[in-house]
């Protein structure tokens, strides 16, 4: 039976790492960070997880730690935000690389200047090429259930590559809501423990990870790497299909929404999709056919399954929390778009920038998104393709 | 959107335990098996500065993930505020604004920007002092507030809310009785100009 409770976002991934608990969580446990990391030191000073939990003095350091624990077959965790994210930068790359199953709750937040604590996805989202696997979160639920399953995706034999879940700070981070836990034993038996081939610690069989990799065999490495990254897709599902018969709870690359006579549709990631849900419906009962599609996976990108899905619309509205500043648009805007190159008879698509700095998305602002496009389909012009949704200009 | 959600808007000063309200309603709710959401609107954090936290309450999975702008109902925690917020901004005419005030309903009327709703007072202050021997005005407000908009039970709201208050103040338990008597004397007198 599961358990009916109410959590916070943070209060849910932090329940999710103590049924996990990892052998080592190294984290910095202020500002800029979360309140994950002190949730966690309070269930390790109180002796209900038997985690080594390392203090550190910045997030650089913390993600350094992490990869070192990791190498030497730790099972391995910390969580972080904005701008802490951003100090982690050098490191995030050489957990990717050295192929260490880190995870790590993300609290998405803006990045300064100007300082602002709030949500918005440009700290995630600038982490996009880093080689890290990014799986996004509607509600606190989906946080707690993905980090679960983010043991085992990066653990994979096939996949060895860290993971990023992502929340939206504040708006999910903070709020208190409904949520259902597994009962520990069950999280236990789900993840397992971590199975090593290679790990530093290993006398039997002496190995040397990250060393110097110069042009005969790097490239090798990062084709390897690319590989892993594609193998991870596969195992995505396969584990959610598992998850769904423990949970009952489905997940798969991406949520379609009332997708299957869709004319329209909109597709974004994280707690904007409620939102988005609650017009769609709307729509719906006035005749509109409006859809939605919530990315859960953006790392890998799943490029066919997307371009499946929305061959078939008049006209989408890719709305992006961050803005990659390109001048073309937002970063998951441009994926979707050039998935859509090979569509013979392809939809319009326009890029909406929204929320940044917690800007609040209203249910307004989501019907404004549907009247463009029906304007679209109405007339077959696009006036403008790249948009800002809810800015004062 | 669900029908059956109610939601709830309330405005404080920064220390005056607005949010905390916000949290302690929702956990009474789902305690009686409510979807909830309690969030606040984290602005700079002052002691003293106007804040505003929400509740949505429904008998289904709550989606929607913005702020409140059409409430049904709204807690003013300090009557100072009605003189720099439009508290009822939105405020649905069939609700009803819930505002600590030594005054009768009728008297703030003047004050609510035209509201035509209904509006209650309740003395949060002379409770406060009266129970808890200190102006915590949030709980004697969540005791209004729960009574005025009916979610629940008087046994079931004051039976979730001890739990809760044991929990809160578990390394502090002389306070619990004079928590709940708060909640149990505003319940009471809190006052409606109703329409």
């Amino acid at each position: 039976m599961a358990i009916r409770e109410r959590l916070s976002g943070n209060e849910a991934v932090a329940t999710a790492m103590k049924q996990i608990n990892p052998d080592v969580v190294a984290a910095f446990p202020i500002t800029p960070s979360t309140e994950v990391p002190q949730y966690f030191s309070q269930f390790v000073a109180n002796g209900s997880v038997d985690t080594e939990f390392v203090a550190v003095e910045s997030e650089h350091s913390a993600m350094s730690a992490c990869v070192g624990a990791s190498a030497a077959g730790a099972r391995v965790m910390t969580a972080t935000s904005a701008n802490g994210l951003a100090l982690m930068w050098e490191i995030l790359y050489i957990a990717a690389s050295s192929r260490l199953p880190i995870v790590m709750p993300v609290i998405n937040r803006a990045l300064s200047a100007p300082i602002n604590i709030h949500n918005d996805h440009s700290d995630s989202m600038g982490a996009r090429d880093s080689g890290w696997i990014q799986l996004y979160s509607e509600d606190n639920q989906e946080a707690y259930d993905n980090i679960i399953q983010a043991i085992r995706i990066a653990e994979h034999k096939d996949v060895q590559l860290p993971v990023m879940v992502c929340m939206d700070g504040f708006i999910v981070s903070h709020a208190v809501e409904n949520i259902e836990l597994l009962e520990t034993e069950k999280v236990k038996e789900f993840v397992g423990e971590r199975e090593l081939e290679d790990y530093l610690l290993n006398a039997e069989r002496p190995v040397s990870m990250g060393p110097l990799d110069l042009p005969p065999h790097y490239f090798e490495h990062k084709r390897q790497q690319a590989e892993a990254m594609k193998n991870a897709k596969k195992v995505i599902l396969e584990i959610a299909e598992e998850y769904e018969k423990l949970t009952g709870r489905k997940y798969g690359l991406f949520e379609e929404y009332k997708m299957e006579d869709a004319e329209v549709a909109i597709v974004v990631l994280n707690s904007t999709a409620g939102t988005a849900k609650e017009v769609v419906d709307e729509l719906r009962e006035n005749g509109v056919k409006a859809g939605l599609i919530k990315l859960r996976v953006f790392r890998p990108f799943p490029v066919d399954e997307l371009k499946e899905a929305l061959k078939d619309l008049k006209a989408v509205a890719v709305m992006d929390k961050a803005d990659s500043f390109s001048a073309a648009g937002g970063p998951v805007f441009t994926e979707i778009r050039a998935a859509l190159y090979d569509v013979e008879d392809r939809p319009e698509i326009v890029s909406y920038i929204y929320g940044l700095g917690g800007r609040d998305v209203r249910v307004d602002d989501i019907k404004k998104v549907y009247d463009d496009l029906k304007e679209i389909v109405e007339t077959g012009k696009v006036e403008s393709v790249y948009n800002y949704l809810g800015v004062k200009e | 959107m669900s029908k059956e959600m109610i939601e709830i808007r309330w405005h404080g000063r920064g220390g005056q335990g607005a949010k905390t309200a916000s949290l302690l309603l929702a956990e009474a709710a789902f305690s009686t098996g409510k979807y909830i959401q309690g969030f606040p609107e984290y602005g700079p954090e002052r002691m003293g500065a106007p804040i505003t936290a929400y509740n949505r309450i429904s008998d289904e999975k709550i989606r929607i993930h913005s702020n409140i702008y059409e409430p049904d109902y709204v807690v003013v925690v300090d009557e100072t505020l009605l003189k720099d917020v439009d508290v009822t901004a939105g405020l649905k005419k069939e609700g009803a604004v819930v505002i600590n005030s030594a005054k009768n309903p009728e008297e703030l009327r003047s004050l609510l920007n035209g509201y035509e709703g209904s509006i209650y007072t309740v003395d949060a202050r002379t409770i406060s002092m009266d129970t808890l021997g200190k102006y915590f005005p949030n709980t004697p407000m969540l005791g209004a507030i729960a009574k005025v908009t009916n979610i629940m039970e008087e046994e079931e709201l004051f039976k979730a809310m001890e739990e809760s208050f044991q929990h809160k103040f578990a390394t502090k338990p002389e306070v619990i009785e004079g928590n709940m008597e708060a909640l149990k004397r505003a319940y009471k007198e809190v006052k409606g100009s109703e329409r």
